[in-house]
């Protein structure tokens, strides 16, 4: 199996991005960018409603305190939206063949690609199609499956969670949907490439409905054109999964180390459906992610596999939630994450429980492995329990390199650095074990190695 | 030429602590030592300080390997230049699977200049070599996708350790009681085992506390450690006289070190 391409592309069109970034035609997060966006889109009524809502919300919207325990972690000072504008069209179409990681050698069964909030891709299999899978813009699904979009649609996303949400629910542009009708099995796994060129934004937001009985495997990255690129993205994803569906999401975040991400993640996971969460953080400047798994039918299953690899001055805050809502429910939530130069990565876990979701079994780890001196890791793992028979197990761990391996290693004729990552990749590879899809094993591992700095 | 390891007069501390007191010793290639000596000697602080471990502060003497300073040798470097150590405890590296482990090793072993990057031993070729090599030593090949040392039991990692032996292929190996913690058959196995990889095909330093490993692998010499120096050398028969009679005789004969010695399991017991 080939090596993922590197992301090192570099597009003539769009490496002046200052300009870009301060030319006072771009429309910004303001009324005049409000009105330039929604004026041109034709969806419905209620959608309207829905952005015009939230827009007035996020105007009386002050930013995230940073006392409050959400932020208290993460400083965005540095961060300001006025830098940034709302989604516009390309201009020019950047070169994207060798950006997407996760599709070497997998047989897809469709694709939808978005470069700054503009669809530029989207396919689908005619087979699928026949069957009544639906895969497609958000816009497009908004007209042409009112209802169905109309229904699900921030049914786990919260609007109103914080600035942030309410600007993605206002701006929302370039969204995708997917739908996979009762007992429909999608074999072919579905990809979903989300680009940034340098400077741009992405709003978009992925709706992914999977009726009772029915199984699918999405695969959705998200890539800058360049890995020093800036650009925002303000995101959300929304799972839906009726009873006894099955749904394998990969997530792989390489955003420029120049972006911010501020994103949503939510899951609503059915009776005896299961859920394989894949979900990589690797780029970004600054990222806070709030990802969370309701389960709220009885045996309903998650597991999620979180990988966080940071470096230089980066800063990634995840706070994940498994929250059991039914009875006999599973939820196994495995974060790992290492830490070189100066970054700092932040994860806070929660495993809530309601009162009568008894039998339940909740694990929940997040191991840090710490590979310089000013790096750091925070890990606040967390339990609320209400319901009194159930099985809830969590820890975490931070730890630096171990010489003693690192000895070992070098009396088998490693050198330091050959050691050092090998350690660090093995660190990562009990995650892998429990990825099922060879591809998506292969992209970490690349993906990894190529963010492994070479210690002295 | 034969290749000489040679050890004079070193003295090794951990911290501010004396554990080695001038050692000598000089091992010619295709020899076997014995070394022995009591619980806390300072059998595997030799070994260590042979191979580099950065915790052992060598304060007085030298080793050389063929005439060259190995002190002044990076730990990898003292590897790739044919010294080995089977640990007494090896550690364990999880994620990483005994194969990639020893396929890279064994490239870098073999390939004293390989830089950091280049290309290892053909996958195939290795494997087929991994595999004979496992099952001469009457080990599973499923053995190689495990991690290293990773939740093996004792005995295990023993054998991983002479496997390891077996592909590095080192002109000198100190086997740190790599008979510990085996069952009868286990020890049969893995002497006869190192006999057939290692004896008069390597030097030899076997600390050992028992008398399989010496039965299948007879030392020319053996050496008794006690304090921190080698107080007595003597041939195979020293060897079978500890494990008959212990080290009362060796104590009385040499009441400073038995001091010492005593003095180092104080310490012990206090930290
Ligand atoms: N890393 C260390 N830190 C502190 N003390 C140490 C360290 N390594 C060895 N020592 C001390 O040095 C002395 C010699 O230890 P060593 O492990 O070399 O003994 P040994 O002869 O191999 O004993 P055994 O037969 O029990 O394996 C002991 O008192 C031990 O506690
Ligand atoms: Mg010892």
């Amino acid at each position: 199996m080939p090596a993922a391409a590197p992301l090192h592309i570099k597009s003539n069109h769009f490496t002046d991005h200052s300009i870009k970034m301060t030319s006072t035609t771009l429309p910004a997060f303001d009324a005049t960018g409000f009105d330039a966006l929604t004026a041109g889109v034709s969806e419905p009524d209620w959608l309207k409603q829905l952005r015009r809502e939230a827009f007035e919300h996020a105007n009386a919207m002050q930013w995230p305190e940073r006392r409050s325990e959400e932020w208290i972690r993460t400083d965005i000072r540095t961060f300001q939206l006025s830098k940034f504008h709302a989604p516009v069209a390309l201009e020019t179409k950047p070169e994207t063949d060798t950006i997407h990681q996760l599709v070497d050698g997998v047989d897809l069964g469709g694709r939808i690609e978005t470069i700054d909030s503009q669809i530029t891709q989207c396919e689908l299999s005619d087979e699928l199609a026949a069957k009544g899978v639906v895969f497609c813009s958000l816009s497009d699904a908004a007209k042409s499956h009112s209802e169905l979009v109309r229904e699900h649609l921030f049914s786990t996303f919260d609007p109103d969670h914080d600035r942030f949400a309410a600007l993605h629910t206002a701006f929302e542009k370039g969204g995708q949907f997917l739908y996979v009708p009762k007992n429909v099995v999608v074999e072919q796994p579905l990809h979903i490439g989300s680009i940034l060129t340098d400077g741009g934004s992405d709003t978009t937001h992925t709706l992914i409905v999977i009726e009772e009985g029915a199984q699918a495997t999405v695969l959705h990255e998200y890539n800058s054109v360049d890995s020093k690129a800036a650009g925002l993205h303000l995101g959300g994803v929304e799972l839906i999964q009726k009873a006894n569906s099955h749904l394998r999401y990969v997530s792989l975040q390489e955003w420029g180390h120049k972006t911010y991400h501020f994103a949503q993640q939510k899951a609503l996971v059915g009776r005896d459906a299961t859920l394989q969460w894949t979900i990589a953080a690797m780029g970004s400047q600054l990222s806070k992610v709030n990802q969370s798994v309701d389960l709220i039918g009885k045996r309903a299953e998650c597991q999620v596999n979180g990988v966080m690899f940071t470096e230089a001055r980066q800063h990634l805050a995840y706070h994940t939630q498994q929250y059991h809502r039914a009875p006999d429910c599973r939820s196994d939530f495995l974060y790992k994450s290492a830490q070189q130069d100066q970054s700092r990565s932040v994860w806070r876990g929660m495993i809530k429980v309601d009162p009568g979701a008894q039998k339940t079994d909740g694990y929940q780890r997040n191991d840090n492995l710490v590979l310089s001196e000013a790096a750091r890791a925070d890990s606040i793992p967390g339990l609320e329990i209400e319901a009194d028979d159930v099985r809830c197990t969590h820890g975490s761990t931070t730890a630096k390199v171990d010489e003693e391996q690192i000895f070992y290693a070098r009396c088998r004729g490693f050198t330091r650095k050959e050691a050092t990552r090998m350690i660090v990749i093995g660190f990562f590879q009990q995650i892998f074990d429990r990825i099922s899809i060879e591809s998506v094993r292969d992209a970490l591992g690349d993906a990894i190695a190529r963010q492994v700095r070479e210690y002295d | 030429m034969t290749h000489v390891l040679k050890i004079e007069n070193l003295h090794v501390s951990v911290g501010d602590k004396p554990i080695l007191r001038g050692v000598n010793l000089t091992i010619n290639h295709g020899e076997t030592h014995a070394l022995m000596g009591p619980n806390g000697s300072g059998k595997s602080t030799l070994g260590l300080a042979i191979m580099g471990h950065p915790g052992y502060e060598i304060t007085e003497g030298s080793i050389s390997l063929d005439g060259e300073d190995v002190l002044e040798m990076e730990v990898n470097e003292r590897a790739r230049a044919g010294i080995f150590m089977a640990f007494q405890r090896p550690m364990a590296i999880p994620g990483v699977k005994m194969a990639d482990f020893l396929r890279h090793a064994s490239t870098n072993v073999r390939r004293p200049d390989r830089k950091e990057g280049e290309d290892l031993i053909p996958m195939r070729e290795f494997r087929k070599e991994l595999k004979d090599k496992m099952s001469h030593l009457q080990m599973d090949v499923e053995f190689a996708r495990r991690y290293v040392n990773d939740g093996f039991s004792g005995g295990e990692m023993k054998r991983a350790e002479i496997l390891q032996l077996a592909m590095l292929q080192p002109k000198f190996a100190i086997l740190d009681e790599t008979d510990s913690g085996l069952d009868a058959d286990a020890v049969r196995l893995a002497s006869e085992s190192i006999a057939d990889i290692g004896h008069q095909k390597m030097g030899l330093l076997i600390i050992t506390h028992h008398d399989k490993l010496l039965e299948h692998n007879p030392p020319e010499f053996t050496h008794v450690m006690l304090g921190g120096r080698l107080v007595e050398t003597g041939g195979k028969e020293l060897a079978e006289e500890l494990h008959q009679h212990g080290y009362e005789r060796i104590r009385n004969a040499y009441p400073d070190a038995e001091a010492a010695n005593q003095e180092m399991l104080a310490e012990e017991a206090l930290a």
